[in-house]
């Protein structure tokens, strides 16, 4: 299902053209899946703007403890509560390796199909600010734990977004480094208040190549981490907590010209931000370049209430951040099977075939076998682990019913799914659970109701008042007419109630006998089986 | 009493000669008498005494922690002690009470030594005279020796205010001068680039600067974190061996240490050196080195040959340029090192509210002193993104190659290096002011650098009187981890050269009045 990625651009790539207004009404973009060549002759014939977009994704590693420090890591804790003195950059502490971020970083990179460095280094970097108690991060900028992977993932595209397409984007590397305070400003006050839970919580730096092209890319991109990340529980990725923070890099060019200058958009918080953020910004270099401007290599920020980017006053701005070996950390040092030392102590390595041997199963092979296993379609797969526990909800109740799986997927898409939506649900969340939807399926499927009444059944049960379906069926007497002779009854009173459409269909108008159905249907409250009551018209017209 | 050695007076205390309260009182007057050199920054005198006396109640018991219970010890004011203002010598950290203490403090207070004062050095350890800190300098104890006075034919009352003083050397010479002047019986100093040995030699004690990896830095407030140890300062070898098997060993709050387990040893008491190899860098051999410390080295050199020892000249031919790599290494981790000290969240604060630059810059410039922003400037320098692969990378692989100058010549069969640790001995402070603290440092880091650059273990012993009457001393360099082999070949040595005890009757005498006369006020 994967496309390939060089010279595949078939299907994965943008036309850009400037479009007037499109700052202020919200930049979207351009019609997808055209040929490069076409649309480099556009009706100005002027060329076309080929967008290049780059990622920074910084996961915060779901750990107990801060990557240096023995500190607690939680999102909720009062300001300054989680706070060892090596956090706090009491002179003289040192930082000591948490095994545990290791490990998250090591699993991470073989997810994604990385190259594990058996050997990285730790540098410091450098600079001033409020919320950074020793004036230096300690990251891996020369030799990080794992280089050269490589991400999946899929979006819809075309008129109606229905078309789905897989695609790749490199990933360069994952390095780990530590996260910084925060800092509250007071502007009334002129004060900046900091708090320093946060500092020092272990963060993976997901460094992606520029191989997307538009917002809605490097969303689909950061989604597909994201669920990644939450499998292997390597991090939370909770992005309104923070825990998933996107920085892009976006710059425009037109094809064939070598990359143009590009601007990073930092600390991105939400999905949606990023695909606004990213295609707000490819429209804003190419507003200026067509005005004769010029793009500086800068750092800007999202503001979702204005819907813009704007640059960011001094911090990351231009500087020299003054990398250097952190001289307090030796080499990591990573072992496999073959060259792990006999007689050493587990608790004292960190061992890459072993953590490989227990990756769990990552969304794409899920999503495969849920295909294969079930024979739903791929784009149901998507849904299915997009939606936290609706895969789980799904495989149980497939588990539970006689139903055929292809049967189940529509109701567990359609009818849970969408009903959850509307109210702004999560599966958690929902009054139908598991149980209530298989007993529902199980009665649709046994013929004991129609499926428009299963459908009534459902209605009931998201009040959630603890009935099961059978007792809302009876309550509501909703159960098909079993009875042959009492269909047989009311087929023939409405026979003979509708002698001009029974003389139509004896004259060759089948057609009409749908609507005979209906008045069966309409007569017994579609109480009746469509399907045998088709049977018993048929045998009675033909007598 | 105060005048053993650290064995010597733990004997004492275990035979009950002397009560623990007893001699840290003693100690504590002779602090007090002894004020004037300025060795101390912080004297504890209320938990030292509280700690005498919990030592005392285990000796009663008979429940002794062992050989360092109820010994007075200093600490040079870089280690971080809980409770106790830890300066470094800084208007930075004045008035900064660490919230813990030093793994290497721990490991002594654990044992039942008995911390009896914080002791001076240059700002942040940065200089080599012990000249340069906020609290003004240390002053040798040798400058009132009988030895050095009766050489300079000054016998002017010791308090006069006189121009002949002498510096202790540094960084440590808080340290130094503590141990010298009989006030602890071991210290703790740190060690970067000779801060421990360097002020040993000039004070006439024992400074071991160990192997890099085997004593914990946790909680040592870092000058050049991959070269920094800490050092122990004692009045003879044994001693150092000593606390080296109380402090040494890996510390999990310090990922540097080595992991495998050290074994504390005693050194023998009969020591044969006829089978060893004495290595003599000829590279050490250079202009600055006085005739008489040349001649006391030569001598030295001998006394091995005459006891049967293979002395032969070697060469570390990448020495010359030590000094130069040292001032790039040393200069850059400085600057990184000396970035949290911001104002925000300990030490000085600068009142200046403008804006958070402001206050940073105004801290920065009010807390440090001119050596210290030296330092982070031009580490600065050397570590901008043009600049790095030109100084930093390259002054790194220069380390690499001093560093195999060692690997070479020990793998050739040379057991343990034998060199000068100054230049000469030491000067009067009005000399040494005459140059600035960065020439200094690259004159008299000289000899002692390198260990520091390859992170071998080195000891200097004293070993004789100049003309002057003052100590000379001689560093022995040894294999890395080796620090038996190095400090039983420090102590067969120490033996043959008979380094004559300082001679304070004068000093002493006066601190004995002072404390009489305490005794006498306060019954």
């Amino acid at each position: 299902m994967a496309a390939p990625m060089s010279g595949g651009g078939r299907l994965c790539r943008l036309a850009w053209r400037r479009r007037a207004g499109a700052l202020h009404s919200g930049a979207q973009p351009a019609a997808l899946g055209r040929e490069p060549g076409k649309v480099a002759e556009t009706q100005s014939g002027v060329a076309p703007w080929r967008a290049v977009v780059g990622l920074e994704v910084h996961a915060q590693i779901n750990s107990n403890s801060k990557i240096f420090s023995g500190s607690q890591v939680q999102f909720t804790a009062p300001p300054n509560s989680l706070v060892s003195f090596f956090d706090a950059s009491l002179p003289g502490t040192l930082p000591v390796l948490n095994r545990r971020c290791v490990e998250a970083a090591v699993m991470t990179g073989l997810a994604l199909s990385c190259s594990i460095n058996k050997k990285s280094l730790f540098d410091r970097k450098h600079y001033f600010y409020a919320d950074l108690p020793a004036g230096y991060q300690i990251t891996q900028q020369r030799l990080p734990i794992a280089v050269n992977g490589n991400l999946s993932y899929t979006l819809y595209v075309g008129a109606k977004q229905s078309q789905m397409v897989t695609k790749n984007v490199r990933i360069k590397q994952i390095q780990l480094e530590q996260d910084s305070g925060k800092s509250l400003h007071n502007d009334a006050r002129s004060q900046t208040f900091i708090d320093l839970n946060r500092a020092g919580v272990g963060l993976m730096e997901v460094v992606m190549e520029p191989d997307m092209c538009c917002g809605e890319e490097a969303a689909a991109a950061v989604r597909e981490l994201q669920l990644i990340l939450q499998t292997l529980g390597s991090s939370q990725a909770i992005m309104a907590e923070g825990q998933l923070r996107v920085d892009a890099n976006v710059s425009v060019r037109h094809p064939g010209e070598p990359y143009g200058v590009r601007t990073e958009v930092k600390n991105i918080n939400s999905l949606r931000f990023l695909a606004r953020a990213v295609d707000y910004e490819i429209q804003r270099q190419i507003e200026e370049l067509e005005n004769g401007g010029t793009i500086l290599n800068e750092t800007r920020a999202f503001d979702y209430k204005l819907g813009c980017t704007i640059p960011m006053r001094d911090k990351e701005g231009k500087q020299d951040y003054r990398f250097m070996p952190e001289p307090n950390l030796p080499p990591l040092i990573l072992y496999d099977a073959k060259s792990l030392p006999a007689n050493i102590d587990d608790q004292q390595v960190v061992n890459i075939d072993w953590i490989q041997e227990r990756l769990p199963d990552l969304p794409s092979v899920k999503r495969a076998r849920l295909v294969e296993q079930y024979g739903i379609l791929p784009e149901h797969s998507f849904t299915l682990l997009n939606e936290d526990g609706l895969m789980e909800l799904f495989e149980d109740v497939v588990r539970k019913t006689q139903m055929n799986p292809k049967k189940v997927i529509g109701w567990v898409i359609s009818e849970l799914l969408g009903h959850l939506k509307q109210y702004d649900l999560t599966v958690k969340e929902s009054p139908v659970n598991s149980v209530s939807l298989a007993d529902l399926l199980n009665l649709l499927e046994r013929g004991v109701i129609s499926s428009s009444a299963a459908k009534q059944v459902l209605e009931e049960l998201w009040k959630g008042e603890g009935k099961t379906p059978l007792q809302i069926v009876k309550e509501k007497r909703l159960e098909l007419i079993q009875n042959q002779r009492e269909l047989d009854q009311i087929c023939q009173a409405v026979m003979e109630g509708h002698q001009e459409e029974v003389m139509e269909i004896k004259a060759g108008n089948k057609k009409v006998l749908n609507k005979l159905i209906g008045l069966v249907q309409r007569a017994t409250q579609r109480r009746a089986d469509p399907i045998l009551v088709k049977q018993i018209l048929e045998k009675k017209l033909s007598q | 009493m105060l005048r053993t050695a650290l064995r010597e007076v733990s004997t004492a205390l275990k035979e009950g000669q002397v009560s623990p309260t007893e001699l840290c009182q003693r100690c504590l007057s002779l602090i007090k008498a002894t004020k004037f050199l300025n060795a101390y920054i912080t004297v504890t005198e209320d938990t030292a005494l509280r700690q005498a006396e919990e030592s005392e109640k285990r000796y009663r018991r008979g429940q002794s922690l062992g050989d360092l219970d109820g010994i007075p010890v200093a600490v040079k004011d870089n280690f971080s002690t809980t409770g106790i203002e830890t300066t470094c010598a800084s208007n930075m950290l004045k008035g900064y009470i660490p919230p813990y203490s030093a793994t290497v403090v721990q490991k002594l207070l654990d044992q039942g030594a008995v911390l009896i004062g914080k002791t001076n050095l240059d700002e942040f350890a940065m200089g080599s005279g012990s000249t340069d800190g906020i609290f003004g300098p240390v002053r040798n104890p040798w400058s009132y020796s009988k030895q050095y006075r009766e050489k300079c034919g000054q016998n002017s009352h010791l308090e006069n205010e006189d121009s002949s003083w002498l510096i202790t050397g540094g960084s440590s010479g808080g340290s130094a001068a503590a141990v010298s002047s009989f006030t602890c019986f071991a210290a703790l100093g740190s060690d970067t680039g000779g801060s421990t040995r360097n002020p040993a030699a000039h004070c006439g004690v024992v400074g071991l600067k160990p192997t890099y990896g085997l004593v914990s830095r946790h909680g040592l407030i870092p000058l050049v974190n991959s070269m920094d140890v800490p050092g122990i300062l004692t009045r003879c070898v044994d001693d150092a061996a000593t606390v080296l098997g109380v402090l040494a060993g890996h510390d999990p709050k310090d990922s540097t240490t080595v992991q495998d387990p050290f074994n504390p040893f005693k050194l023998p008491s009969v020591i044969d050196v006829s089978k060893l190899c004495i290595g003599i860098p000829k590279e050490y051999h250079i202009p600055g080195l006085s005739s008489e410390t040349l001649a006391v080295w030569s001598k030295a050199a001998d006394l091995f040959e005459n006891a049967g020892a293979r002395v032969i000249e070697v060469s570390l031919p990448h020495t010359c340029y030590s000094i130069v790599c040292y001032h790039v290494l040393c200069t850059a981790e400085v600057a990184s090192n000396m970035a949290r000290f911001d104002g925000l969240e300990y030490g000085h604060r600068s009142n200046m509210d403008k804006s958070t630059e402001s206050m940073y810059a105004a801290t920065r410039r009010e807390g440090f002193n001119d050596v210290v922003r030296g330092r982070i400037l031009s580490g600065n320098y050397f570590l901008l993104k043009q600049n790095y692969e030109k100084y930093f990378i390259k002054a790194q692989k220069v380390r690499r190659l001093i560093a195999n100058d060692f690997v070479n010549v020990f793998s050739s069969g040379v057991d343990v290096l034998l060199t000068p640790t100054t230049l000469r001995d030491a000067v009067p402070y009005v000399e040494f002011i005459k140059e600035d603290n960065r020439t200094r440092s690259a004159q008299d880091d000289i000899f002692t650098q390198a260990a520091n650059m390859s992170g071998l273990p080195a000891v200097s012993i004293p070993t004789a009187l100049s003309e002057k009457g003052l100590p000379i001393g001689l560093q022995f360099v040894g294999r890395a981890f080796q620090e038996l082999q190095l400090l039983t070949v420090a102590k067969w040595f120490e033996k043959q050269a008979k380094f004559p005890i300082l001679q304070l009757q004068e000093m002493l005498d006066h601190a004995d009045a002072l404390s009489h006369q305490k005794i006498s006020l306060s019954s």
